[in-house]
């Protein structure tokens, strides 16, 4: 998908200008940021944390427990900090959270296949032909990032791999909202600048380069010309902010309580990002796929995410930056109350469930159920046009308004759907 | 006694609503007790099929063990109670219940002379009771992570086994440690998924005591899909030493849940994946000498006391008996008109 670079749209001009480290931007523009203005942002900058629990996490073992019944399997269901809820024994440091938690139980995204399950819990939509719709971290970041932030506004944090650059995340949005990977919670390789390069030397480089680059790309410019050139810019920037990422300089005891495996890491790198100013910042847990041996891997993936997951929206609360994050757990889809031959489940998008915390959220709140074995919605069913909706409403952003490609309007939120108003706060 | 695997038979079919997950049969070998998901214990007469429910437990049971002398039927379920039953008595009341781990009980054991219950779990604990009244004993630190099998020699050496596939062999007066066995090839850790999977999902010494055999999953290539092989490790518990990996002959994809050792030399296992699976082996040479392709997955395995039969509980909700001889044909003097 291929930014429309003639499109004289408003937003474009002040991704442009933010993209280039220019001053204020139009009030045309920020008209769009909804009724938050730049000023105000930076005083209480909104952010956003995705926690991906990858592969399809199962709302029976988390936050729809169904104990005693053909589906329930061998866990119970623990009471929590918010009267009357119920939710899995495997998370008992969550349970003490949850009066910070809304619950949405009628979850239906009618869509059991991995990738096309993402894009929906991403975007708020259906794959559709023809058009690629940005992630929700894309959008946050075009809408929310400060423009004199030195970091990316959205940073993807997976359990492995080298890291890099999302380009495809943000669609015509364009790269400069796409995602920056951080594989394994690890600064981009090679970013730091070699010992045998001087300063003055790498200065020097880079204005070459973007001489040459200015000279290419003028009229001929594509995603892939500007997603180049973003990059260097985006590395330039990362180069000044590596002790961010570097989570060594937490205190021992702090990096405890996060937990030394991987998602303890990351969720602390997490934190540590949202507090230098990320708007956008998504930690992948993997996996979840359990289509055999699911209660034995549930109790180990949960032991993970647990301690972990109620350890960083605790921080978050005592940092009084709660408030002004707005904390999602999704997944790809839930699993099927049906246990199989194989002590699995299988993917299941009919009826599963989604947890949202913080910015714009009513805590402790539970919204839609499902039927006694959890195989149906009975009441409160959504989809994830309605969930992106909420996200958006929660950061007192308008999902009715529209983005601008090749000149056409395209409304921010399915218009088919609405924000969730039982879970705003 | 002798036994001929290639003969192998149902002799039974009994019938629950619910998957089972794991079964026992009694001292005297004429009733079966299987776990099911529905939380119950199904206690079957074999002969009539008549069930008796035991209801009690509020989650999966897959630990069964039994006393004769305290006419005791002893279960352990995955919230890590523990529950005594009168033996195959007509009500099915628990006598006791005691919390005894720290999530999963995983299994049970009685020592032969059946003063003492041992039950091992998701605490990572070996835990000893005295019986029959289920008063702490001891418990067993040292696996560090999931312990998921346990059994009592006869001499009343105790094996313990984690998911990592560690063996301890316990001196249990001492409390001590007197060797392990290696059976770290049925555990993994899945780099991909980035997960464990794994563990001693069976495991049984021989009557005499010098053989232990360690059932599980090997050479996973998918833990998520459970796409493995099964495997038995067979140590000579008296040194510790692997003496065969005894493998499937034929192609199986899955894990090897139950196993046990017949007293003529064959070591006999189940297996669940893709479909199910019931294998002899020779003790001796180590060659699976006869498979019997079963009707689905079976998730556990146990012998009678005399040798000639196997009880396995199966995803499918039924509980199958087989003998593993041929069908006797009635002697003549059977057969014969009265007074002739």
């Amino acid at each position: 998908m291929h930014p429309f670079y003639a499109c004289s749209s408003p937003e474009h001009a002040l991704s442009r200008r933010a993209f280039l480290g220019a001053g204020a931007a139009s009030l045309g523009a920020m008209a769009l940021a909804g009724p938050l203005a730049a000023g105000e942002l930076k005083k209480q900058q909104k952010r956003v944390l995705l926690v991906w629990l990858s592969g399809g996490v199962s709302q029976l073992e988390t936050w729809d427990p169904k104990p005693g019944t053909d589906t329930g399997g061998p866990f119970r269901a623990i009471p929590t900090s918010a009267t009357g809820t119920h939710i899995c024994e495997l998370l008992p440091h969550t349970a003490k959270q949850m009066h910070r938690i809304a619950v949405i139980r009628g979850v239906n995204t009618a869509e059991d296949d991995h990738g096309k399950g993402a894009v929906i819990m991403h975007t708020g939509r259906r794959t559709e032909p023809g058009l690629d719709y940005p992630h929700l971290g894309s959008v946050m970041s075009k809408m929310l990032a400060p423009i004199d932030c030195p970091l990316p506004g959205y940073v993807s944090i997976t359990p492995k791999g080298d890291g890099g650059f999302g380009k495809t995340d943000s669609a015509f949005l364009g790269p400069k909202f796409a995602s920056v990977v951080l594989g394994d919670g690890k600064a981009p390789a090679n970013l730091i600048r070699p010992e045998s390069l001087t300063e003055a030397a790498d200065a020097k480089r880079n204005d070459i380069r973007r001489m040459l680059d200015k000279n290419f790309a003028a009229g001929r410019k594509t995603a892939e010309t500007e997603a180049y050139a973003e990059s260097y810019e985006q590395a330039a920037q990362l180069v000044k902010q590596t002790q961010v990422f570097d989570i060594s300089k937490e205190p021992p005891a702090q990096r405890d309580r996060y937990g030394t495996h991987d998602f303890g890491r990351h969720c602390l790198l997490a934190r540590r990002l949202l507090e230098h100013g990320v708007t956008f910042v998504k930690v992948t847990h993997s996996n979840y796929d359990t289509h055999h041996e699911n209660f034995d891997f549930h109790i180990e993936q949960l032991g993970e995410f647990d301690r972990t997951f109620a350890t960083l929206l605790d921080d978050l609360a005592q940092r009084g930056m709660l408030d002004s994050t707005l904390v999602v757990v999704a997944s790809e889809f839930g699993r099927t109350p049906r246990i199989n031959r194989n002590y699995g489940r299988d993917h299941w998008s009919k009826a599963w469930s989604v947890a949202l915390a913080g910015c714009g959220i009513k805590g402790g709140v539970v919204h839609g159920k499902t039927n006694a074995n959890g195989t149906a919605v009975t009441d409160g069913q959504v989809n994830g046009g309605h969930l992106f909706h909420t996200y958006l409403r929660a950061m007192k952003l308008n999902p009715e308004k529209n983005h601008y490609h090749q000149g056409r309007p395209i409304p921010m939120g399915d218009p088919k759907a609405e924000a969730i108003k039982e879970v705003l706060a | 006694m002798t036994i001929d695997p290639s003969r192998t038979r149902q002799s039974a079919e009994l019938k629950q609503p619910v998957p089972l997950l794991g079964a026992r049969f009694d001292p005297s070998g004429k009733f079966v007790y299987a776990g099911g998901q529905d939380n119950a214990i199904i206690r079957w007469d074999i002969a009539t099929g008549k069930k008796t429910a035991l209801v009690g437990h509020a989650s999966w049971v897959r630990a069964i063990a039994f006393s004769a002398k305290h006419q005791l039927a002893i279960s352990g379920d995955y919230h890590g109670k523990l529950l005594f039953w009168p033996l195959n008595a007509a009500e099915s009341k628990p006598l006791k219940s005691i919390d005894a781990h720290d999530g999963w009980l995983r299994a049970c054991a009685v020592s032969v002379d059946q003063a003492t219950l041992v039950t091992c779990g998701n605490d990572g604990l070996v835990k000893l009771w005295s019986l029959p009244d289920g008063k702490p004993l001891k418990s067993l630190p040292g696996h560090g992570c999931h312990v998921y099998n346990v059994a009592f020699r006869r001499d009343g050496l105790l094996a313990s086994a984690d998911l990592k596939g560690v063996v301890k062999l316990w001196d249990i007066a001492k409390g001590a440690v007197v060797r392990e066995c290696d059976a770290k090839v049925l555990y993994k850790y899945d780099e991909g998924f980035r997960a464990d999977i794994g563990g001693v999902r069976g495991m049984a010494f021989n009557p005499n005591g010098q053989w232990l055999a360690c059932a599980g999953i090997t050479e996973v290539s998918n833990a998520f899909a459970g796409v493995g092989k099964p495997l038995v490790m067979l140590f000579d518990a008296t040194t510790g030493k692997l003496k065969h990996a005894l493998k499937p002959k034929e192609a199986f994809q899955g894990t090897a849940w139950g196993v046990a050792i017949h007293p003529a030399g064959h070591v006999i296992a189940t297996g669940g994946g893709n479909g199910g699976a019931l294998w002899f082996w020779s003790l001796e040479m180590g060659e699976n000498t006869f498979t019997l392709k079963l009707p689905v997955n079976a998730r556990d395995l146990d012998m009678s006391a005399d040798g000639t039969r196997l009880a396995i509980p199966f995803a499918d909700g039924a509980l199958r008996v087989y003998e593993m001889s041929a069908k006797t044909s009635p002697s003549w003097w059977q057969v014969q008109p009265a007074g002739k």
